[in-house]
Parts: C-alpha cells; structure tokens; sequence
C-alpha cells in the first residue's frame, strides 16, 4: 500500500491526532467506503469555502468518528438524532452549513421519526445517508436495508419477509415529502458510481449554501468487513445484489425552481424584549393604604359556574385587582375531584401574609353562577360566609341558614346591556359594592387591563357598573354581613 | 407586578435570562409552558419548535446548546422518561440548558393530577452513566421565574442540565410576579460551535475511547457535582429554630405545609418547615444538623417517598423519621395534613 498521499483535502486534519495511534491512517477497514465519501465532502467544502461556517454532526456508528478528520465544527449526536441536533444547530446558528452523516442503523431504524421530520420540515441541512445494508461498527447486524436472504450477525439463516420485513427505501420515502429540495441516490461501487456521488454530494451542499432548503443523498457504500468479502466482491456486491433494489437516480430535484432562503439575524436589544413580552399590563398599583391592609383579614373565595361564563376570568380580574392594592394574592382553576361536578370554578386567595395553601376548601365567599355550582359548593361555605347566587339561572334557594346569600340576576343584567358574557363583571360590580372589600373606583380601572381582549374591556366596565348600581338599589333587600365588610 | 400564570412566569423569566430557542413536544399539564414559548420567542428572533418527539426535542435541546444558545424545553413525567437518553448525552457534553418538568402522577399513563414521582428520575440522574443535573424545586409563581433565570446562570457557570421540578398545581396557579431586569446577551462560551473560525476546533461530544480517559472525565464530573453541593444548597426554614417537628416538603406540598404550620403554631405546637428550594444538591448537611438537635421530622410527599430516601440518608437511621403522602394525582387538605402532623406531637 501507498504511504504517499499526493493532495489531501485542507478540511481534513493535516494529521489525525484525536484518533490516537497512527496518526496518518484513518479508523476505517480497508475498502470502506466512508473514506471516499470523506474525501468528496471534503472536496467540496474546500472549493466552496465553507471549512469555517461548516458544521458536521457525526451520528452513532463507524462515523461517530468523523471529528477525527474534518476539520470543521464537530457536534456528535446520540444514535438516530443527528437530523434533531442538526435542525437546532442551524436555527441557532443560521450562518452555519450543517452537514449530517448517518448510516443505515442511525437513519433507516433507529432515528426514522428524526430524518423524515427535519424532511418534512425543510431543515436547512444537507444529509449524507450511507446505506451499505449492515450495521458494520456493533458487528455486522442485520440493518433495515439489509437485502432479502442476506446474511448478518442477526439473520443468520437470511432476511426473510415474513420475520424481518422487506429492505427500506429511505430516498424514495423522502422525495414523497413536499418539503426537501434535492434527493438523490448514488454508489461507491466503481469509478462512474463515485463521479456521480461527487456531483450529488456537491449540489447537495451548494443547495444549502444557497438556502434552497432540505437536502438528501443517499449513498451505497461498501463495507467487506461487514459482509465479509474482499474489496472486489464488495463492489460487485453493490453493482449486482444492491442496485437493483436501491436504483442510483436523482427522486428530487427543484433547486433551480425554489426560491433561497432569507436569514436575517436581527439582534435584539433589552428594551426590546422587554417590550415583547407584555409585561406592565395593569400599570402602577395603587397608593398604599397602610392600614387597609394591615387589617385585612385572610379571605378565600371561590367562582364557580358553567365552562363559558367567565368565572375563571372574574377570579383573575379580582385577584389582580387585589394585588393592585398591595395585599397577597394566588388564583388557581378547578383541578382536582371537585371538577368532575360539571363546573369550571377557581379559588383566590387574598391576604396581607404570604399565602399558604391556595386551595380554597371551604370559601368565605361562594359566587355561583350555575345550578351544578350551587349544588357542589353550598355545603362547604364557612358559617357567616357569603353566596352570590346568579338568581337568572339558578331558581331555587339556599339550603343554608348560617350563611348570608344574595340572589342577583346577573345573567339578566348583563343581557339588559346587550352583553351576554359579561355576567362575570356583573358579579364583581356587585360583589365589590355590597362588600366594600376593594373600592369600586379601582375596579373599574382594573378591568379593562385585565381582561385580553381590548375591545371587551370599556364594555366589562359598563357590566361592573351595573351590577355595582343593581345592589345599590336593592339594598334595602339586602342585610350586610359585618364580618365581610372592610 | 404580574399576575401571571407560573407556567408562563417561567417563560417570561427565561427570555429575560437570554433564552432565545425553545424545543418542546406537547404534553399536559406543561402546555402553557410550550404555548408561552410559541407566543414570545418569535418575537425576538428566537426559535419555537414542536419537534416530532420528546426524544427529538431533548436532541435538539443538545444542539441549540452546543451552538452555544441558550435553550430550554419543557415536559411531564412521561415525557421526562422519554428525555433521560439526551439529558445523559447533555449531562456527559457538559452543555447547559434548563428543562421544566411539571409534575402529574404516574407510573405509565397514569393521570394529570399533581403528582412528585419524578425525583428519582430527576433527581438521581434518570438517564445512564454516573451524571446528575441541578434541581430547583419552586414553591411559588415568583420562584418560577426567579429559579428559571438562576437555572439558566448555573447551568452556564457549571455546564450541566438544569431542572425546574415542580408540579401541575404550582404551574396552574396565577399569582404576583416581579420579573427580574432584562439581561440578554449571552456569554459566550469557548467550547461551542459559532460556525466561524474561531470556534472551528472545537468537538462537542460525549465519546471518550480510552477507558482512562473517560474515567478522568467521571472523576471530572463528579468534583464539579461535589462543588455544586458545596456551593449552591438552597433550602427555606420557618420557624425551625424551637421546633420539636420539622415539616419536610417541597413544592407545592411545602405551601400546604405552611398553613399546617400556621394553624399548629396557633394551638401552641413548636412546628417549623423545611422546604428544600434546590434537590440536587440537596440540604443533607442541614437536615444532619437538625436532627442532631434532637429533632423529629415529618416528611410530606406526593410519591412513594422517593424524596424520603434522602433525608433518611441525611438524618440517619436512628432519628424519628415519619412520612405521610398522597398518590395518583390525590393532594392532602390543610385540615388532613394539620390532623396528620398533630397525631405526632404529644
């Protein structure tokens, strides 16, 4: 054998120190092919100029190694995911050229969610797929693109259809996807095989260096160690028995028809993510009112209705509202057994201390807004609490006699302003001017920075309004409850 | 001040801390996590992306880290299984990301309820070889983000993985957050890929051929482990110091433990809390202390007593350890866990 090698590729290592041993060889048995796909790659990397923007992702299997050779950015994946670690790769680093190179056991079997996903997505990345139908590196086991009848490690009587399945065609499956842009098989087995990869390997990554998008080249490469044969019979192994089951033609190529891809990386500055992320919704809080808030007393609620009516949003405004006023606050929805009722409902907690549990089990206050509330949650108000009870849909009355109840016909109200789903503000207009615990002025303030949708929110105000004035003018019906007055 | 869901805290507090990609795969109850990340991250030019699989997602978490972004994912318990082979690989890189892991019970399917069945996997690598990742255990919608932005620190500072565990309530709840200043740019990191010159030398991979080498990168790893516990224990104590009981809990048992606390202190009991804020590493040099006051402790959990291992560890054999928990997706009231606590004091 030769030890003068007349030109080598500037992208492989002068001398391949990370290998250990002799430095000059490479890790590869003789007549593999891998070598000569090294070579074309990086011949091609070389011509184009990429050595620095390039990226190889080198997968599990005999090119695990490939960062001994290519001098590039190296980034070694777990087995089969090197089309995943590829798309973040390129995401992160736009600028990049990322080339990934799988055999048959990493591509074909064990990564197949991965390889057809980056596809289906158009990753801008280029796949070197090295199909030589054998796992060779864990010892010559059967691959998905084992040939029928062949004999491995595995099969040791032959691939037969009806226990393994038939070989895999993995360019065939991938130029079906509307995404990648060039798709190509070709072989290692003679010298027009390796011209033809050549030309493959290098639209390949000229297509992404263009952004065109996904690209794939699957290659038949020999490995006579796997198969156990000379070099001569490997090729002729490819030429006669994989041929004909994986034909060399080009599936897919639209790289003069699609357009390039448009990276631009814009930096962004501190004040503009801030600005991204919404923050500062509800705006300054209000002046802190030293002994409101000292002497307010731990109370939890609970808003319980229909899915639709809002009663997650009215504990959220509310909470919100409280929170604007300096005292602690947590707001959790139904989560538990107690959502099997048919309700949606959520507790708020609102205190001058830290909140412990935000879990409110047995409410001090209990709006309602349907029967099925009603039901579930009357037993568990505390003795001299407060129900709220939405007396347009609900038409019977309390069972308790320890409690204060009022019957507001929310729904009714909300519907009299023509805004069927604001009965949720109307309870809080209501609840907030019979109890007196948050000023009313501030609520309405509140509203319209709570409540997503802009366009609702002047309305919400109005609903608040009116469930606020319904109790003024029915407040000789109703007894304040001194303990929930503030 | 927000207030704002804890699974979006989580988020927000991530793209001030620099985050810029995100990889997820979707599973209840850590929706709101990937949904927040869909909404914000585009905006800044960052990257959202459902990947095809939770193995897919981990591996892409991989290789935003190893380009030298920071990146983060979030799941649940099945999907956290799911992940273990790529936190390895991340662990063994000695790349850094943040990964949330909202809580629901289990085994297999199981349900969505609030559940604390992955400190094993979490905690105790999870994944194969000798690794472990930093844990930080939120009790709160504040420390959410708070922890989030530390995470993503320590993480960068030690190169390894770093854990939110916490759970489905914890992540469902709103509450105040103030978010900490925006501080975006990323250090750069020497051992990523840039795709430039300068970073073209550089191998980002978990492969050690030589048996004395990859020993090397053990012993490695497990200083650097040992420094973390050194340095970076982070625990919370309520009114410990005259305690005859210590309530042991984290996350959002540890909220309800504070209202036991509460009502107990009121009936005239000496209870206090110890809510460990970092699980690994974990406050084993404390607990020793404790106990060796003469300290009893009861250890509240939502598992099979996976965290109990530890402070049984910690603490000793010989000390009065007890456990009360609550599985598949079933959380104690205060009154149960009040009743539970009181029947060990005299």
């Amino acid at each position: 054998m030769s030890q003068q090698i007349l030109e080598k590729p500037a992208s492989f290592y002068e001398h391949f120190d990370r290998k250990g041993g002799p430095k000059d060889t490479t890790h590869y048995c003789p007549g593999c092919g891998h070598g000569n796909v090294h070579k074309l790659i990086a011949e091609t990397i070389d011509d184009m100029g990429l050595a620095d923007r390039a990226i190889f992702v080198s997968p599990v299997g005999c090119s695990v190694f490939a960062y001994y050779y290519f001098d590039v950015g190296n980034i070694q994946a777990a087995h089969g995911r090197a089309p995943a670690v590829g798309t973040a790769v390129k995401r992160t680093r736009p600028n990049s050229i990322v080339i990934s190179y799988q055999g048959d056991g990493d591509l074909a079997s064990i990564g197949t969610a991965e390889i057809i996903h980056a596809a289906n997505r158009g990753e801008h990345m280029t796949v070197f797929f090295v199909n030589n139908a054998i796992y060779g590196m864990t010892g010559g086991q059967m691959a998905a693109t084992s040939l029928m009848g062949q004999k491995t490690a595995t099969t040791p009587y032959g691939r037969s259809a009806e226990n393994e399945g038939f070989p895999i065609h993995m360019a065939e499956m991938i130029a079906t996807l509307e995404a990648p842009v060039y798709v190509a098989r070709c072989h290692l087995a003679d010298l027009k095989g390796i011209m033809n990869t050549r030309k493959a390997v290098r639209k390949a990554i000229q297509a992404q260096v263009e952004g065109k998008g996904f690209t794939f080249v699957e290659i038949l490469s020999p490995c006579p160690t796997g198969w156990k044969m000379d070099t001569h019979a490997a090729c002729e192994f490819i030429t006669k028995e994989m041929l004909p089951v994986f034909p060399e033609k080009v599936l897919k190529d639209e790289i003069a028809t699609r357009v390039g891809w448009e990276h631009e990386i814009k930096e962004f500055t501190d004040e503009e993510v801030v600005a991204s992320l919404e923050l500062g919704m509800l705006g300054e809080p209000f002046p802190y009112d030293k002994k409101f808030v000292d002497n307010f007393e731990t109370k939890g609620f609970k808003f319980a209705g229909f899915g639709g009516q809002g009663v997650l949003t009215a504990g959220a405004v509310f909470a919100a509202h409280a929170m604007q006023e300096h005292l602690q606050v947590s707001w959790i929805p139904s989560y538990g057994p107690e959502m099997r009722g048919g309700t949606a409902n959520c507790s708020v907690v609102i205190s001058k201390d830290p909140v412990g549990s935000p879990l409110v089990v047995e409410p001090d206050v209990l709006a309602v807004m349907n029967d099925p509330s009603f039901d579930t949650f009357e037993p568990t108000v505390k003795p001299g609490g407060l129900i709220i009870v939405n007396s347009t849909i609900i038409a019977r009355k309390a069972h308790r006699t320890d409690v204060e109840v009022l019957y507001i016909p929310l729904t009714q109200i909300a519907d009299d302003l023509g805004l069927k789903a604001a009965a949720n503000m109307v309870l809080l207009g209501a609840y907030v001017e019979y109890s007196k615990l948050l000023p009313l002025d501030h609520l309405k303030t509140i509203v319209p920075k709570g409540i997503k949708r802009k366009a609702l929110g002047d309305q919400n105000v109005l609903a608040v309004e009116a469930g606020a004035k319904w109790v003024r003018e029915n407040a000789k019906a109703l007894k304040p409850v001194p303990s929930l007055t503030a | 001040m927000e207030l704002i869901k804890a699974n979006e805290a989580v988020v927000k507090a991530a793209v001030l801390a620099g985050c810029t990609q995100y990889y997820g795969y979707p599973i209840t109850p850590a929706s709101e996590v990937a949904s927040a990340a869909a909404k914000y991250l585009p905006k800044i030019g960052g990257t959202f992306l459902q990947a095809e699989s939770e193995v897919a997602a981990i591996n892409m978490v991989y290789g935003a880290a190893g380009a030298g972004a920071r990146v983060m994912t979030a799941s649940s318990g099945p999907g956290i299984s799911l992940k273990q082979e790529g936190v390895s690989y991340l662990a063994a890189a000695e790349l850094p990301c943040v990964i949330i892991d909202v809580m629901r019970a289990g085994p297999g399917l199981g349900n969505i309820w609030p559940e604390q069945g992955d400190w094993n996997q979490v905690v105790h690598g999870g994944g194969h070889g000798n690794y472990k990742c930093l844990v930080f255990t939120p009790n709160c919608a504040q420390e959410m983000a708070d922890l989030t932005v530390l995470a993503f620190d320590l993480s960068d500072k030690y190169r390894l993985p770093a854990y939110i565990l916490t759970d489905a309530y914890i992540g469902q709840m709103m509450e105040p957050v103030e978010f900490p200043k925006a501080r975006t740019q990323v250090a750069h990191r020497d051992y990523a890929l840039y795709a430039d010159r300068a970073s073209k030398d550089q191998v980002v991979s978990s492969i050690f051929m030589s048996t004395e080498g990859l020993e090397e990168h053990n012993r490695h790893l497990q200083r650097k482990y040992a420094e973390i516990e050194e340095k970076e224990v982070r625990y919370q104590e309520i009114q410990v110091e005259d305690a005859d009981l210590v309530l042991i809990g984290y996350g959002f048992i540890s909220r309800l433990l504070q209202s036991v606390l509460e009502n107990l202190r009121r009936e005239g009991y000496k209870v206090g809390l110890l809510r460990p804020i970092t699980a690994f590493p974990f406050c084993s040099k404390r607990l020793n202390e404790l106990a060796k006051q003469g300290k009893a402790f009861l250890n509240v959990e939502l598992s099979n007593g996976q965290m109990l291992r530890d402070v049984q560890l910690a603490i000793g054999n010989d000390k009065p350890l007890y456990f009360y928990n609550r599985m598949g997706g079933m959380v104690p009231s205060v009154e149960e866990l009040t009743n539970v606590t009181r029947s060990y004091l005299k």
